[in-house]
């Protein structure tokens, strides 16, 4: 089936449904979804379990005159964020599905484009293709968000979406230059990303784009210093749609590092190294301490995931040459999208239990006495989130931290403070809500099978994937390797990446590091 | 007798030049259009009847567009009428342009009180008359063609912005229009007149000969002249400093004018520019560009900065059009063959939206007691949806958003600057977006968002009362031509977004007609 199909099926659906009764439209949008849901799944069983190999290619000619063209593909890099959007898109139409809302159509008519724009963005492989996407899908969000959101909805939105398309804009031009000052002479300005990672740019070059896309993706994550839309838009956006946001969104800019920025960009990213660790550690820190202190339980998640989004980013410029570093940070994209979503799901359980609907911790307390299946459920999840052993978050973080102690240990020795400092956060949110003396407010009962539809599905994902975190990282450590091999070896051996001229670099093999073996490679056909 | 005898022999020497009637043919359907508008204005119609002859002017239009595809032969085309004109692509492109807008505007004032007012035939008349001058300004191979171009356009264009005489404010926008248009105009004719006191010729092709062999590239006088006619253009394409008179005339002309002006006379003005610039001073590239390139930054921070304040939307449209200029005029400091097809793209998209925006704007307006107050607009994406949408779409695009036409269009430019050496240019574009997602977001939140208190600047003390185009009698639902045209507009605007290649292949001849291009 060519790629284009899962891709565009939600927006079809969310077109076809604006022309069929009120009631009907959810079902169709879900229906979709959950097409591409079967599609991920059948792409996962069929993938390889090693090698690097790009599936499911679709390559067409879209505006020559610009050298861009509409190539999509399917490897180790984007199959389980594929797999993820499905999954969470799913979870979060079901429990829209499951309430009113007004003007439902236009509604999942949103639903629907983001979905599309989220998934064209992961299975682009041509940059100008990637940043249409990149920037289509804000726009759905901005109107759900503006559209149906809480209070200061707008100002929020409004906030949200200037900060990112900010980031985005930025990236345009950068994408731009770099597919014109890559073009050798007398060559069609191509840019498709094997190209790109072919010819290359000059150092100097390399290191004003890199800011560029750096800002992009550091906004979206949202990252320590570019964080400010977070808690406005968090608190705005209804739970349906903040579940995406947080689950997927984010992750799109840690996918642009690792499937752009470092194969394209490779001295740029070693020469930038310790800056977007430092960011890295520092939102590790910043993330953990604001989560402990916050009352608010969105806000809880919300510096949660700029904490988890350290952890990513670390992982991801942790550049050792193994590419453990990345492959870490690839499975705990996935696995901190597992985890927020059925989060959010419960903060909305939670707020349904107290008498004014309040998702204040200090209006919380003592859920657990009537409500054995949430609070187990609950337990699962916050134990995920902490990177308990036997989770597939303990996996990711070790494989993180692997990579960076073997490369910047000093970092390694700040960041894993910010495991312990996950358990902090998390226990307290438990303790709050679902122990303790029951506030006044609170009405404990367990869940609705409404409520536990997504809410199980998503855990039973989750310790599935703790009982089988190889899944994961067999089928895409060839392909992270194969993306920061180049800034690695630039960093372990200090030569430049044009130096290795076209070297094979043999993925999953012996590798060693030092100038001599990157010279050994550019002599070796 | 001997002596009238020798004047008729003088006279019998004097040839009448050669006119190639079928390169012609668009600029006599139009002008051949007038005269028939004219003459069916006098026929007693009836009062349902009245619109006919903005119908018929309609029907000249089309024509003038079947023949430009009767004579569009893409290349280097050879002038006509003595070297005086150039029916090329770029003239045969840009002003599709300029006809697509005439039809767009003459459907949307069919309604309005300005049709009434002034009557049809005389309204349509002047209409055509403007775009007939803009043909010739796009075409003029000469100074003197582009001077009488650029006049045929501005006086039927002085007397629109008026044409309301009863309403003060549209009296006061063709006033001043009159006054800064003429100051404009008089500028270009001191710098047309260095030109031809620089180079001894008023033939662009000369002109660009002599650039570089006869007359050096620091001649006082040629740099005086070059500085004159930009800042005349200037005044015409609403480039800053010299836009000042853009939202006052925007807002008191009458709103179908001021849709018109918004896209045709631009489009006009960059079409004299790429030609003056890109073929008879293209020698002197080095001289200007730098100055061009200083007037396009300046314009796209002005422009995003004066809309961020506006209430007004016919204002805010005015300003977000000075800032438009801006990312357009990069096209031209390029001084590559990119740079027209990229210039030529965004006139084609910008038209579009701008058309599909106005469209909204005067059925609101219409309807509405807030006039072209952002507030007409509250909750218009549950009370009617077929204007909600165009609106988005052309505020999306105007924006730069991804999946319209404005997309494509920004990405067109940037890229034209970055090959011609002016990433930087590129990068002062993409702040312009940024600054710019801040007034279009909001006209968003106001449609949608509702029903909440947007934050805006304060109402002026004095409430502007709706000027334009305002009949009370006339309902939402009573204009189907303006929904047309929003809607037609709008879903152009995604669809060229999508499969821009048609749009291409057109900017891809325009961008052949001037050879001296790289």
């Amino acid at each position: 089936m060519p790629l284009s199909v899962p891709i565009f099926a939600p927006l079809a659906a969310g077109l076809v449904s604006a022309l069929l009764p009120r009631r009907w439209a959810r079902w169709v949008v879900l229906g979709a979804a959950v097409f591409v849901l079967g599609f991920a799944i059948g792409s996962m069983a069929d993938y390889p379990t090693s090698g690097f190999r790009l599936t499911h290619v679709t390559d067409t000619k879209w505006i020559p005159e610009l050298g861009i063209r509409y190539t999509l593909g399917v490897d180790g890099l984007n199959l389980f964020l594929i797999a993820l959007t499905a999954v969470v898109w799913v979870a979060a139409l079901l429990a829209a599905a499951l309430r009113d809302w007004e003007r439902p159509r236009l509604f999942f008519f949103h639903m629907a484009l983001a979905e599309t724009a989220v998934l064209g963005a992961f299975c682009a492989q041509d940059l100008i293709l990637f940043v249409f996407f990149f920037d289509l899908m804000l726009i759905p969000f901005y109107f759900l968000i503006g559209g149906w959101g809480g209070r200061r909805r707008v100002a929020a939105t409004t906030k949200l979406v200037i900060y990112t398309l900010v980031g985005s804009l930025l990236m345009l031009a950068g994408a731009i230059a770099l597919g014109v000052l890559a073009t050798p002479d007398g060559a069609h300005v191509s840019f498709s990303l094997a190209d790109l990672a072919q010819r290359g740019v000059g150092k100097g070059t390399q290191e004003w784009i890199f800011l560029l896309f750096a800002a992009a993706f550091l906004v979206k994550a949202p990252a320590f210093p570019l964080h400010g839309w977070m808690p406005d838009g968090y608190r705005a956006a209804p739970i349906e749609v903040l579940i995406p946001f947080s689950a997927v969104l984010s992750k799109v800019g840690m996918y642009g590092f690792l499937r752009i920025v470092l194969p394209i960009m490779p001295d740029a990213s070693q020469h930038f190294q310790e800056l977007m660790i430092a960011i890295a550690v520092v939102s590790i820190l910043y993330g953990s301490v604001l989560a402990f202190t916050q009352d608010d339980a969105r806000l809880v998640v919300g510096y949660s995931s700029v904490a988890q989004l350290g952890f990513i980013l670390l992982g991801i410029f942790a550049l050792d040459l193994q590419g453990k570093g990345a492959e870490g940070a690839l499975l705990q994209m996935v696995n901190h999208g597992l985890v927020v979503a059925p989060l959010f799901l419960i903060i909305a359980a939670l707020a349904a239990r107290t008498r004014s609907g309040s998702e204040l911790l200090s209006r919380m307390g003592g859920m657990a006495t009537r409500a054995p299946v949430l609070a187990a459920l609950f337990l699962i999840v916050a134990f995920a989130t902490l990177a308990m052993p036997g989770s597939a978050n303990f996996t990711g973080e070790l494989l993180i931290l692997f990579g960076a102690f073997s490369t910047k240990i000093a970092f390694g020795l700040v960041a894993t403070a910010g495991v312990v400092l996950a358990a902090v956060y998390m226990i307290r949110v438990y303790q709050r809500s679902m122990h303790n003396r029951a506030g006044p407010e609170v009405e404990s009962r367990d869940l609705t099978r409404g409520e536990l539809i997504p809410l199980g599905a998503l855990v039973a994902v989750i310790v599935a994937l703790g009982l089988y975190p190889n899944f994961i990282t067999q089928r895409s450590e060839d392909t992270t390797q194969l993306s920061t091999y180049r800034p690695a070896l630039v960093a372990c051996s200090g030569i430049e990446s044009k130096d290795f001229g076209r070297a094979h670099f043999p993925i999953g093999g012996d590798i060693r590091c030092g100038k001599g073996y990157a010279l050994y490679l550019r002599e070796t056909p | 007798v001997s002596l009238l005898a020798a004047a008729g022999s003088e006279l019998g020497k004097f040839h009448a030049p050669h006119v190639d009637w079928k390169a012609m043919s668009p600029l006599v359907a139009v002008l051949g259009g007038s005269v028939v508008v004219l003459a069916a204005a006098l026929l007693p119609w009836r009062r349902r009847q009245r619109a006919v002859p903005a119908l018929l002017a309609i029907v000249a239009l089309f024509a003038a567009i079947g023949l430009t595809i009767w004579t569009w032969e893409p290349g280097p085309a050879k002038p006509i009428v003595a070297g005086a004109l150039s029916m090329d692509t770029l003239t045969l492109g840009i002003s599709v342009l300029f006809y697509v807008a005439g039809i767009a505007t003459l459907l949307l004032s069919l309604r309005s009180a300005v049709m009434r007012e002034a009557g049809a035939g005389e309204y349509s008349m002047l209409l055509l008359w403007s775009i007939a001058g803009m043909v010739l300004l796009a075409g003029a191979e000469n100074l003197v063609t582009l001077f009488l171009g650029i006049e045929l356009l501005s006086v039927p264009l002085y007397i629109l912005c008026g044409i309301r005489v009863r309403e003060e404010a549209s009296l006061e926008a063709g006033l001043k229009y009159l006054v800064v248009g003429s100051v404009g105009s008089a500028t270009l004719l001191f710098g047309l007149a260095f030109l031809y006191g620089a180079t001894a010729s008023t033939d662009l092709s000369r002109i660009a000969d002599a650039i570089g062999t006869t007359v050096p590239l620091s001649d006082p006088l040629l740099l005086t002249g070059i500085a004159l006619a930009a800042t005349g253009l200037a005044f015409k394409a609403s480039v800053a400093p010299f836009h000042q008179w853009t939202p006052d005339v925007y807002q008191g002309a009458p709103t179908p004018v001021t849709a018109f002006m918004a896209v045709a006379t631009k489009a006009a003005a960059f079409a004299v520019l790429l030609r003056l610039f890109d073929e008879g001073l293209f020698g002197a590239h080095d001289d200007w560009a730098p100055a061009l390139a200083a007037l396009a930054v300046t314009t796209i921070v002005i422009g995003n900065a004066g809309a961020i304040a506006q209430r007004s939307l016919k204002r805010m449209l005015a300003w977000s059009g000075v800032a438009q200029a801006g990312y357009m005029l990069a096209g031209v400091v390029v001084g590559t063959r990119l740079g027209l097809q990229a210039t030529a793209f965004y006139l084609a998209v910008y038209l579009l939206m701008n058309v599909a925006a106005f469209a909204v704007v005067i059925a609101r307006e219409r309807v509405s007691e807030r006039g072209d107050d952002i507030e007409s607009l509250e909750g218009l994406g549950r009370s009617s949806p077929w204007l909600a949408w165009p609106m988005t779409i052309a505020m999306l695009a105007l924006a730069g958003i991804p999946a319209t036409s404005g997309f494509i269009g920004k990405f067109y430019l940037i890229d034209a600057t970055v090959n011609g050496d002016y990433a930087w240019l590129g990068v002062v574009i993409v702040v312009g977006s940024m600054m710019s997602l801040v007034y279009y977001l909001r006209v968003l939140a106001v449609m949608w968002m509702g029903p909440t208190r947007i934050e805006l600047p304060a109402r002026p003390g004095r409430r502007v009362r709706p000027v334009a185009g305002w009949s009370p009698e006339a309902d939402a639902r009573a204009q189907p031509e303006v929904l047309f045209v929003a809607v037609v507009c709008a879903a152009a605007t995604v669809v060229l977004g999508i499969v821009p290649q048609p749009l291409f292949h057109l900017a891809h001849d325009v961008g052949s007609s001037l050879s001296s291009l790289l």
